[in-house]
């Protein structure tokens, strides 16, 4: 017998509720961390270039890129939840949303992957 | 007849319900919710400009240093950029964290625990970007 499950739970409304919060929390983690390397700033010019140099190899590089990945997942989950809640065909329209939001997802993805892939590659 | 039957009265919450958040405060959720949709409009535009300049655009990260944030906190402009894009950021991922701690927290104490560092550590990490960004001196380096 073929499962129908329920409206919400397990679906593909219910993987992003789970995708948003654990980007959510990731990127107020990295927050965190980038106030603090960039406060390096008012302790001297030569510690904060030091610290910035760091940043240059392909580990952090790949570090950049899921970065750029997981804000960009959540800037546009979090416009599909307010055209849901606010626009009128919201609700009607969420499957073709999520769609859009897929393909959006995708081509923004490309410029950081990339430019900063192109920095992984010359720095291996 | 029906109409004398009296409901029998809802289950008293016990301890096995210590996962509930706490009864409503006025209307403070509603506000936070409408906060969260306009925060995360502003912060898409925000942040996405910022990680373009800052990591993708003309080299990214390869011409970021001390010389090349002097030249850009030299014009204010980015200077109010980025304490709206701090401050509005922490606000919305704050607010966001409470939210998952009020679903999680599995006791009135650890919730307390939780929320007290989550406020903390934001309210620190505010403090700590509103100085960076604003006692900054620019340096002909």
């Amino acid at each position: 017998m073929q499962r129908l499950g329920t409206l919400y739970r397990g679906r593909e409304g219910m993987w992003t509720w789970v995708l948003h919060r654990v980007s959510g929390v990731a990127i107020l983690f990295y927050l965190f961390a980038h106030v603090v390397d960039q406060a390096l700033l008012n302790v001297s010019p030569e510690a904060y270039d030091r610290v910035i140099d760091t940043y240059r190899n392909p580990f952090v590089g790949l570090l950049e890129i899921g970065l750029a990945v997981v804000v960009i997942f959540h800037a546009l989950n979090g416009l599909r939840i307010i055209l849901f809640d606010f626009w009128s065909q919201g609700v009607a329209r969420q499957r073709q949303m999520l769609w859009v939001q897929t393909v959006l997802f995708l081509v923004l993805a490309i410029p950081p992957v990339v430019a900063i892939g192109a920095h992984v590659v010359e720095e291996l | 007849m029906a109409a004398d039957v009296t409901p029998a009265p809802l289950p008293r919450s016990t301890s096995a319900d210590r996962r509930q958040p706490k009864p409503p405060r006025g209307n403070f959720e509603l506000y936070a919710w409408v906060f969260m949709r306009i925060s995360g409009v502003l912060l898409v535009l925000l942040v996405l400009g910022h990680f373009g300049i800052m990591h993708v655009i003309d080299g990214g990260l390869d011409r970021i240093n001390f010389a090349f944030v002097s030249g850009r906190w030299a014009n204010p402009f980015w200077r109010v950029y980025d304490f709206a894009m701090l401050t509005l950021a922490l606000l919305h991922g704050g607010n966001g964290l409470r939210v998952i701690i009020d679903d999680y927290a599995r006791t009135g104490t650890r919730r307390l625990l939780y929320q007290s560092v989550n406020a903390i550590v934001v309210g620190l990490t505010w403090a700590l970007g509103t100085l960076t960004i604003f006692a900054f001196t620019p340096q002909p380096t």
